[in-house]
């Protein structure tokens, strides 16, 4: 029942839109704005299916794995840097009282806003779509894991010590462990934001990428390429979403319970 | 799901602004976006002119600067307007493709070293070979490039194109030391401006066939077109005077495009406007076009701008002012009509 009810403001849209694109296509059989969906379909076989004449490669498959490939490292260079930097400036005070001010201060910096500094500093090539994902996540992340290892209490770190464990064990078999449900989640949270990054990087300067074709078709309203484009970038989204809260129900059910 | 559901939201949204709009009365909306060819809009609406016009064949129009001049045109082609300044590549590849029954109603000028291919370390197109060349791809940009490497017996594969956006070109090509790109103006002059840049080619080497128009829905009213004619002359007339108004008029128009006079005043001299009727209306005639034409839509073919199914260059059908016709003569989706400017020729507007 609940999936039934779930599943009618779909209907509801996907039927609003194939009407609209009927109305529009009677009075104008070539409108490209609403493309049919067996225009969609012819598309998408395009793309995905044929071989690009000029370059010899699946259009679709290159520019999912140009895409994905870069937020995967911008993201995952994010969630590493974000958890060494939030769980020890979280643990020891004083790195704390140096790091978090500014973190504080460069996680409200909209990266998009600085973009052309981006550029001169680390170019407009890879590292550069890449170092845009990077910095708008790595500071939200690191707030984040700061914020979780403060709230774990206090007396596991005093026992372990008392035990004998070095600093390197509490950190490391102490507070990382609860922490990594945490930071996955706060990666969860990121991805929203990082595929914007991505999209916005890929708009700017690119060869390749999810986000360079739909800007590329833009130029010509093939919204027969667009539409498919974007269900698919949703449907890549959701699956990044799905797999990190597979990983947390799986490796950290304890969490998941406790939730 | 998110995106996809403000996507539908939005497209619902137009189309019933669209099916609305049909039934309007007699108020016209015209779409322009910055560029310097078409600066004298603002100016014909700030001194009145358009509104004298449209007085004159009692209609109403409404005038709206489109920031984005992609969106101008994609706004045109969904109904939202009844003209709207484009190029003849983009009137061709986005109304016309799209079905929209356009016609070219003013030629306002064309682009003689407006669009330029510029690079550090080279001098000749030759030297683009195995760089990386930055662009806003399948834009007439684009075009003048696959034009100057058809000169040079060059081709696109022996580069590679980084499609750039238009606002980022010149920022980019700065900070790389091993820059090529190729743009318009504005960011072509602050391209050119940077240390070590050379100018390769640019758009004086193909004249006229980079075009400047103003394009109207072949079925709109003929008083539309009429007024639109006549309000543009006169405001050429403005313009081209050398006298104090006519400079009140071109620092008016500086000042609206967000540049200096000095500025402004060196772009236009690589734009060859057509201050007179009778010149746009030749030229509109002229055999020139046509060979203009059949490079252009050989280029919008190949590189895919026809779209999904279109089986050659000629699923489109273009018609010129003699009345012959390229491509399919039962889908002439686009009319170049020079009756109107040879009206303000003979002052019959």
């Amino acid at each position: 029942m609940k999936l039934v009810l779930g599943l009618i403001p779909f209907a509801i849209l996907v039927g609003g839109y194939f009407m609209a694109s009927h109305v529009r296509l009677d009075s104008n059989p070539d409108d490209k704005l609403t493309p049919s969906a067996s225009k969609m379909v012819e598309a998408v076989h395009t793309m995905a299916f044929t071989r690009d004449t000029r370059t010899g490669r699946f259009l679709m498959l290159t520019d999912t794995l140009a895409s994905v490939r870069r937020i995967v490292i911008g993201l995952g260079l994010a969630s590493v840097v974000g958890l060494i930097l939030g769980m020890d400036s979280g643990a020891f005070p004083g790195i704390s009282a140096t790091l978090m001010p500014v973190i504080r201060f460069l996680s409200i910096v909209p990266p998009l806003a600085v973009l052309p500094i981006l550029f001169v500093v680390f170019g407009v090539g890879e590292l550069g779509k890449v170092m845009l994902i990077f910095l708008g996540s790595v500071f939200v992340i690191t707030r984040d894991v700061q914020q979780e290892t403060e709230q774990i209490p206090k007396e596991q770190i005093v026992k372990a010590l008392t035990l004998g464990a070095s600093q390197m064990q509490v950190l490391y078999t102490v507070l990382l462990p609860q922490i990594m449900p945490r930071l996955l989640i706060a990666v969860r949270l990121s991805l929203g934001a990082a595929w914007l990054f991505l999209i916005a990087s890929e708009a700017i300067a690119s060869t390749d990428g999810l986000g360079y074709r739909i800007f590329l078709m833009r130029r010509y309203l093939a919204m027969d390429v667009i539409i498919p484009y974007v269900l698919w970038i949703t449907f890549l989204g959701f699956c990044m979403d799905a797999l990190l809260r597979l990983v947390v129900s799986w490796k950290y059910r304890w969490f998941v319970a406790s939730q | 799901m998110k995106r996809s559901v403000i996507v539908g939201l939005v497209l619902v949204t137009l189309m019933c602004c669209s099916t609305g709009m049909v039934a309007a009365a007699p108020t016209f909306r015209v779409a322009w976006s910055h560029y310097t060819g078409w600066e004298p809009w603002q100016l014909a609406s700030d001194k009145g002119i358009l509104k004298k016009w449209a007085d004159k064949y009692d209609i109403k129009i409404e005038l709206v600067l489109i920031n984005d001049y992609m969106e101008s045109i994609n706004l045109y082609t969904a109904g939202k307007f009844d003209a709207c300044a484009m190029t003849n590549m983009d009137v061709l590849t986005i109304p016309a493709v799209g079905g929209v029954n356009s016609t070219a109603l003013i030629i306002g000028d064309f682009s003689n070293g407006n669009d330029g291919i510029v690079m550090k370390n080279g001098s000749t197109v030759g030297d683009l070979k195995g760089r990386e060349v930055k662009l806003v791809e399948l834009s007439v940009s684009h075009y003048l490039l696959a034009r100057a490497l058809s000169m040079n017996n060059m081709n696109e594969r022996e580069m590679k194109l980084v499609n750039t956006s238009d606002s980022d070109i010149a920022a980019v090509f700065a900070s790389d030391p091993n820059g090529a790109a190729v743009t318009w103006n504005p960011p072509l002059m602050q391209c050119r401006n940077v240390k070590g840049a050379k100018l390769l080619f640019d758009s004086s080497q193909i004249p006229g066939e980079i075009i400047d128009l103003m394009v109207v829905r072949t079925d709109t009213s003929d008083k539309l077109k009429k007024a639109l004619v006549g309000a543009w002359y006169e405001t050429m007339l403005f313009m081209a005077n050398p006298g104090k108004e006519g400079k009140e008029a071109i620092q008016s128009m500086a000042k609206f495009a967000g540049g200096t006079e000095a500025e402004f005043r060196a772009q236009l001299r690589t734009t060859r406007m057509f201050y007179e009727p009778g010149q746009a209306a030749q030229f509109a005639r002229s055999e020139d076009l046509k060979k203009t034409m059949e490079y252009v839509r050989s280029f919008c073919f190949d590189h895919g701008l026809y779209g999904q199914g279109a089986a050659s260059k000629d699923a489109i059908g273009i018609q010129f002012p003699d009345g012959s016709t390229m491509g399919e003569r039962k889908n002439v989706k686009l009319h170049f009509d020079a009756s109107y400017m040879q009206m303000a020729a003979e002052g019959k507007l």
